[in-house]
């Protein structure tokens, strides 16, 4: 509303083509706002069928049957909580190390190779991903990875089962690799924010790199290099075509990483084109929304951490 | 400074177990950096190794079929080539402006809800996008086009674009604008005859970087456009082929036509390279977000 009232201020006493400028600025930089909004109300009235149907319990549901017309998201919901945890226990870490070989140890020319190759993994499509995961990536998994981890690890639940190419531990492993350039680069921009002080004093004090590094870098940069996993997170969340070639698209409850699964974002793609049923059709748009909302809320925190990092150089 | 305090528990002696440590952690760092390097190595590698032999005449004049030798992609180039081209008209003037916008008024609490909102907006799943086109247009008009298409992928760049063009033009010297006004030139004609023109090479990367971007996309396409053994030159009448979706339905068959799957894949890996190649070259690159 200030906007508004700005505007006729400036339109009255000042140069009016400044501020029709700015008034159709502001209107374009109002498209995403809007989007967020239409999200939300489209996805709403669209998954009313389901909404009515099913109720609240759809969150807590893990019924899917086709025959029955009865769907639960509670599948969908558990596949991309265990794909997405897994993936970012796997590539929050090395993110990070890359991002400290980036900022703490490279070369600026190492550093600008580096960091272009860490851009184009960021560059592959999904789809690439997908057809590497499925027709290169599973194969090498089934006959170099799996049998000795089976061997050793066989009496473990998690790891029994018959390793088929589309499972749980090749989606996650495919989608850690995905999200590797997310995490590194922004942690890369966090702890390129650190300031010089911050290391020199350290270094002054008679530090090894190492000791500078994870008592006077990583300590300051936590919230920001937290924030950059978060985004790994929202990133592996939201991930769909990938997952469509190496999940398996299966909406049960598995109990074990050789098992076939599904994730939200995965199981609209696969299943929204031949959903013949508006039942089944309303149910998908939730789990849209539960997507969205999750992965909204996700980014929000995450940026939130970032954005308080990197702004305020100087908060402690 | 007090967390320097706060944690030194280790005393400062034993300056060889210290520099093991040191050295333990700093080739951690050289192998996270390998590890990364060798998913990137082998999926080029395996692509090109693939999709070459697919890359003949037919492959690139062809139109797809799901037997025999696989046919060609020239229907699913074209739709890439429309449906992209469109969503880069649609976005390069809201993120532009939008970007301009934040960088120029934006140092207010509605600048930092808006910025707030495209950094958001950058991590938003395509797939969502995707049903939302599919909710509003498709459900609405009753069929499929491209154009529906290129909006959903210009929802996609447009957060991108917005920031790039952000953070390029607040790094204007302040002394242009300040010469420009003392000049007596007002500030909108200012901001686009002055700022803008001083910030195009880093906007350009911004727009290269995005369009390299939405040009992989699937998700968005796959019920907005959907897919087409045809050809079809009219974005805004029934379903378009476009590279992503060609390797999508191609990959699902074995044999060569499998391999044409491939070799979209590597005219896909091609495109986006090059696309981030020349944004490099036209500015030096800051990172992706």
């Amino acid at each position: 509303m200030s906007a508004i009232s700005e505007f006729f201020k400036k339109f009255r006493r000042g140069n009016s083509g400044d501020a029709v400028f700015q008034l159709v600025a502001l209107v374009f930089s109002l498209v995403m706002p809007v989007t967020i909004l239409a999200i939300f109300i489209v996805l709403w009235q669209e998954s009313e069928i389901s909404r009515q149907e099913f109720g609240i319990s759809f969150l807590w549901d893990k019924t899917w049957s086709n025959s029955d017309q009865v769907f639960g998201a509670l599948t969908v919901i558990y596949g991309t909580l265990v794909t997405s945890a897994v993936a970012i226990l796997l590539a929050g870490p090395v993110g990070v190390g890359i991002a400290a070989f980036l900022t703490e140890i490279a070369s600026p020319r190492v550093n600008s190779v580096v960091g272009f190759f860490v851009e184009i993994l960021a560059a592959v499509p999904s789809i690439v991903y997908g057809i590497w995961g499925f027709f290169v990536f599973a194969v090498f998994l089934r006959d170099w990875i799996v049998p000795p981890i089976q061997f050793l690890f066989g009496w473990i639940p998690v790891f029994q089962g018959n390793f088929t190419l589309s499972t749980i531990f090749t989606a996650s492993l495919v989608l850690s690799v995905m999200i590797l350039p997310t995490v590194a680069a922004i942690s890369r921009d966090v702890l390129n924010a650190v300031p010089r002080d911050q290391r020199e004093a350290m270094l002054a004090l008679g530090s090894t790199r190492w000791e500078m590094f994870s008592m006077a870098v990583l300590p300051y940069a936590r919230g920001g290099v937290l924030g950059a996993i978060l985004l790994g997170v929202g990133r592996a969340m939201g991930e769909t075509i990938a997952l469509t070639y190496v999940l398996g698209n299966a909406q049960v409850l598995f109990t074990s990483f050789f098992q076939q699964g599904s994730s939200m974002a995965q199981a609209i793609a696969s299943l929204f084109g031949a959903s013949t049923s508006n039942v089944l059709r309303s149910s998908l748009l939730e789990i849209g929304l539960l997507l969205f909302v999750l992965t909204f809320l996700i980014n929000v925190g995450a940026r939130f951490l970032v954005t308080s990092m990197s702004n305020q150089p100087s908060r402690r | 400074m007090s967390n320097v305090t706060q944690s030194n528990p280790r005393p400062a002696g034993n300056y060889r177990h210290r520099k093991l440590t040191n050295n333990i952690m700093t080739g951690l760092a050289y192998f996270c950096t390998l590890l990364a390097l060798i998913p990137l190595a082998a999926i080029i590698l395996e692509t090109v190794i693939k999709g070459l032999p697919a890359w003949d005449a037919e492959f690139f004049t062809g139109l797809p079929s799901t037997y025999g030798s696989g046919g060609g992609i020239k229907n699913a180039v074209v739709g890439s080539a429309i449906i992209l081209g469109i969503a880069v008209l649609m976005a390069i003037p809201t993120g532009v402006i939008s970007g301009v916008y934040l960088a120029e008024y934006g140092d207010n609490r509605l600048g930092n809800g808006l910025r707030f909102v495209a950094d958001v907006m950058t991590g938003a799943p395509s797939i969502v996008i995707g049903i939302l086109g599919y909710a509003v247009f498709v459900v609405a008009t009753g069929h499929s086009a491209g154009i529906f298409g290129s909006i959903a992928l210009a929802i996609l760049m447009v957060p991108v674009i917005t920031r790039a063009t952000e953070e390029i033009v607040r790094l204007v010297p302040g002394d242009l604008r300040e010469a420009s006004l003392a000049l007596g030139i007002p500030r909108w004609k200012t901001i686009i005859r002055i700022v803008v023109p001083t910030a195009i090479s880093g906007i350009v990367t911004g727009v290269i970087l995005a369009t390299a971007r939405a040009a992989g996309e699937t998700a968005p396409l796959l019920f907005t456009v959907g897919t087409s053994n045809y050809m079809n030159y009219n974005p805004f009448e029934g379903q378009m082929m476009t590279l992503p979706l060609a390797v999508y339905e191609q990959s699902s068959y074995r044999g060569e036509v499998l391999q044409t799957a491939w070799g979209g894949a590597l005219l896909l890996l091609v495109v986006i390279v090059a696309l981030n190649l020349i944004a490099r070259l036209a500015f030096r690159s800051r990172g992706i977000r």
